[in-house]
């Protein structure tokens, strides 16, 4: 490594436990870790005899196969475990379900759930170190820091851009984490989305909130489309997604407002249609595949500094 | 209709005792200073200044107090003790144990059991289980039928059987004319409405105070406003029907402001807050302590301090606890799924304590908070002690320094966020018609 930093954290809960040191060093390890992927034979005896236990509690095939990808590929023995929370609610509870998976001695146990603060209970309770692979809507750290990852390959730098994060902030933790990541970083970060998805207090956690999503993009060198997870809501907050579509999806017209060498992120899986115009998803400023391949080497860099130390 | 007398048979006998050299405080009767005070037949026999010579009973036993403070029996008029349906949590023994270790002679237990107490069998059952309570019980009614706010329940039936107010309490009644209908209906049986306030459309899925910190925690908020829009209803009701209501757990500043003009224009208002909203705010809630999660959430520092206003001016008439007990099980998991409230009975002393330390309430303050207003507002016996009522008295010791540990927790739940903490003040010895149900002055001979 390039840097004078040793990384001392047993557990990755949240963006806002990392220091700005940590996150450099996270990404320049998962930059060492990119190029492992690259070769033919992508795997390296990192953490031969380290058992990694996922625990999926909501459904989820993107990031889940990026941390088993990333754990097999450092020789991680790797298991994993989706439940869904109706069940689990019925029946053991998480602690108990925890405290069991603690008996069988893993040395990480990476965990993603419809609550915020899980992984932190987790955390509480176990002797295993913890990565939080999205708790509610609190934060999604591995996901912030490939869109770290993903802004300095293109960019260089991050401090000094500006990032526009368009679409539904109050229900998004890649929102919560990019917005962290991306100010702790030193770069200056926009939301913009439809009204009902604003939460109240954004601006005291650092980000300029724009009613207009143009304003929001103007010269700007990063845009952010979200995911508008119908879903995940209690009750509705926009009228329709044809609505949303026409007022604060990301067009070729709203792109001129940008930067010319704007590039746009999307953390997947993308509506087509409605968070942005697809063409613009498969076009020259889109980076949503290296998201995806950077995606493993930040997972990678992760486990490596939590379990690869000793 | 007559007010109906609750003479719980306590398995401890009374007592014939003299408190010599009390600081007396009881501000109905307009007394605070030296006194000694007569105990025979479960009343209070005669109060009396130390110069006077008064002939006492020849088996009269004698507690010198120095000066540690005597006041009438405190009255919590808002805990819930989980039973019938709930026993693992707390029983009405277990609870009312902790009420009287906590200086507590009297208790009102919400209705939200298993099965809600919404009529006689139930009412009637809380009874006979508070034979062997260690305060007063008095039930509380439920609003609706089922607590399901919609129907009317048997506000006479469940009077008959010795329910004091009437509340759908954990829950509000969203339906503004069968709240409307619910102030009317108590005024044929002398029954006090006391409100849950919270506008359930604005607070659904919430789970702390919104602001910064849920934000940061990725909680949803509950917004203050939830409380606020719906006090400001019920006190618009309470002056359109003329019947009073009174407001349960203020916990936010301008639901303070709100009942502070309505008592400004005369409307029958009354409220309370409870110990953690003058003590405690948002930032209690940490890293996911749910602790520090109840319904409504603690709030913002502002609020607290409003809160602290509205105690000091009168605004405020009661501190109750809301105690409300919940096992490892609903409280050791995911913040979100965690379940509403904190155990209070033995913390409320010294909690409000220290808002006379801090001179922001008289000792006399303190009485009118804990024990002469709750008495008034349910229009039940205790609140003073003149010669003739009931010896339900507590004696507090103001000064006494501890820390609150898990394991001398009463209450069979410890789902408290002041676990840990330094306090100052504690009820030494509560005593409920003559007899001691609490005692913790060391070597004195009296049971305990
Ligand atoms: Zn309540």
């Amino acid at each position: 490594m390039g840097i004078e930093h040793t990384f001392r954290h047993k557990h990755i809960l949240g963006l806002e436990n990392l220091t700005e040191d940590d996150i450099s060093l996270v990404i320049q390890t998962a930059e060492s870790f990119r190029e492992i992927s690259n070769r033919s034979i992508k795997k390296v005896p990192t953490l031969r005899g380290r058992t990694v236990i996922n625990l999926f509690f909501e459904p989820s095939t993107r990031t889940k196969l990026s941390f088993e990808i990333a754990a097999k590929r450092l020789s991680a023995d790797t298991f994993s475990i989706s439940k869904s929370t109706s069940s689990a609610t019925k029946g053991e509870t998480l602690v108990d379900t925890a405290l069991n998976l603690e008996a069988m001695k893993p040395d990480i146990i990476i965990i993603r759930h419809s609550s915020s603060g899980a992984a932190q209970l987790l955390a509480k309770h176990l002797d295993a170190s913890i990565i939080n692979a999205g708790d509610g809507t609190h934060e999604h750290p591995s996901q912030g820091l490939l869109d770290l990852m993903t802004v300095k390959e293109k960019k260089g730098t991050i401090a000094g851009l500006t990032v526009a994060i368009i679409g539904d902030i109050a229900h998004s933790r890649v929102a919560h984490s990019d917005i962290i990541g991306f100010t702790k970083m030193g770069a200056t970060v926009r939301v913009s989305g439809p009204a009902t998805m604003m939460p109240r207090y954004l601006e005291q956690l650092g980000a300029q909130v724009c009613l207009s999503p143009r304003e929001a993009v103007k010269g700007a060198d990063v845009i952010m489309a979200l995911r508008i997870q119908q879903e995940r809501q209690l009750d509705p907050l926009i009228p329709s997604l044809r609505e949303y579509a026409a007022f604060f999806g990301i067009t070729e017209d709203i792109l001129k407002l940008a930067k010319p060498d704007v590039i746009i992120m999307h953390p997947g899986p993308i509506n087509r249609g409605v968070e942005m115009d697809p063409a613009l998803a498969d076009g020259s400023h889109s980076v949503i595949l290296d998201q995806v391949t950077n995606g493993v080497a930040v997972r990678m860099a992760l486990l490596y500094l939590l379990a690869g130390g000793d | 209709m007559g007010i109906l007398q609750h003479d719980i048979a306590l398995a401890m006998k009374p007592l014939t005792i003299l408190f010599e050299n009390a600081h007396l405080i009881d501000p109905r009767n307009n007394r605070e200073g030296r006194f000694h005070l007569l105990v025979v037949d479960g009343k209070v026999k005669a109060v009396f200044e130390p110069s006077e010579a008064l002939s006492v009973p020849d088996d009269c036993l004698r507690l010198d107090l120095k000066g540690k403070w005597l006041v009438p029996g405190l009255i919590d008029m808002h805990v819930h003790l989980r039973e019938p349906g709930a026993e693992y949590k707390e029983t009405i023994v277990s609870g009312t144990r902790a009420a009287a270790a906590g200086g507590f002679t009297a208790v009102a237990c919400m209705p939200n059991t298993q099965p809600v107490n919404d009529s006689r069998a139930v009412t009637t059952l809380i009874n006979a289980l508070a034979k062997d309570a260690g305060t007063r019980v008095y039930p509380v009614g439920c609003i609706s039928k089922g607590a399901e706010g919609k129907e009317l329940a048997e506000f006479g039936e469940m009077r008959q059987a010795g329910v004091v107010a009437v509340s759908d309490d954990g829950l509000p009644v969203a339906d503004s004319q069968l709240f409307k209908r619910a102030l009317e209906y108590a005024g044929n049986y002398d029954l006090l409405v006391i409100s849950h306030a919270e506008e359930p459309s604005l607070s659904r899925g919430g789970c702390m105070n919104d602001g910064v910190i849920s934000t940061r925690l990725g909680l949803r908020g509950i917004p203050a406003v939830a409380e606020s829009i719906m006090v400001y209803r019920d006190l618009a009701l309470a002056a359109y029907t003329g019947r009073p209501v009174h407001i349960a757990h203020v916990s936010t500043s301008e639901s303070v402001e709100l009942i502070r003009r309505a008592k400004a224009q005369g409307w029958p208002v009354t409220a309370e807050t409870a110990p953690h909203y003058f003590t405690l705010t948002e930032d209690a809630v940490g890293q996911y302590n749910s602790n520090a999660k109840m319904n409504p959430p603690l709030r913002a520092e502002e609020d607290r301090q409003a809160i602290i206003k509205g105690l000091a001016d009168g605004t405020l008439d009661v501190i109750a606890t809301d105690h409300a007990p919940h096992s490892r099980l609903e409280k050791d998991r995911e913040f979100d799924l965690a379940a509403n409230g904190i155990i209070g009975l033995e913390t409320s002393v010294p909690l409000t304590l220290s808002l006379v330390r801090e001179g922001i309430i008289d000792p006399s303050g303190f009485v009118r908070l804990m024990s002469t207003n709750p008495a008034r507002i349910l229009k039940v016996p205790g609140g003073g002690l003149e010669p003739g009522s009931p010896a339900d008295l507590t004696i507090i010791d103001p000064d006494v320094q501890y820390v609150f540990t898990a394991e001398k927790i009463l209450s069979k739940s410890r789902n408290s966020p002041f676990i840990g903490m330094e306090m100052t003040g504690r009820a030494m010895l509560t005593m409920v018609g003559g007899a001691v149900t609490w005692n913790c002055f060391e070597g004195s001979e009296l049971p305990g």
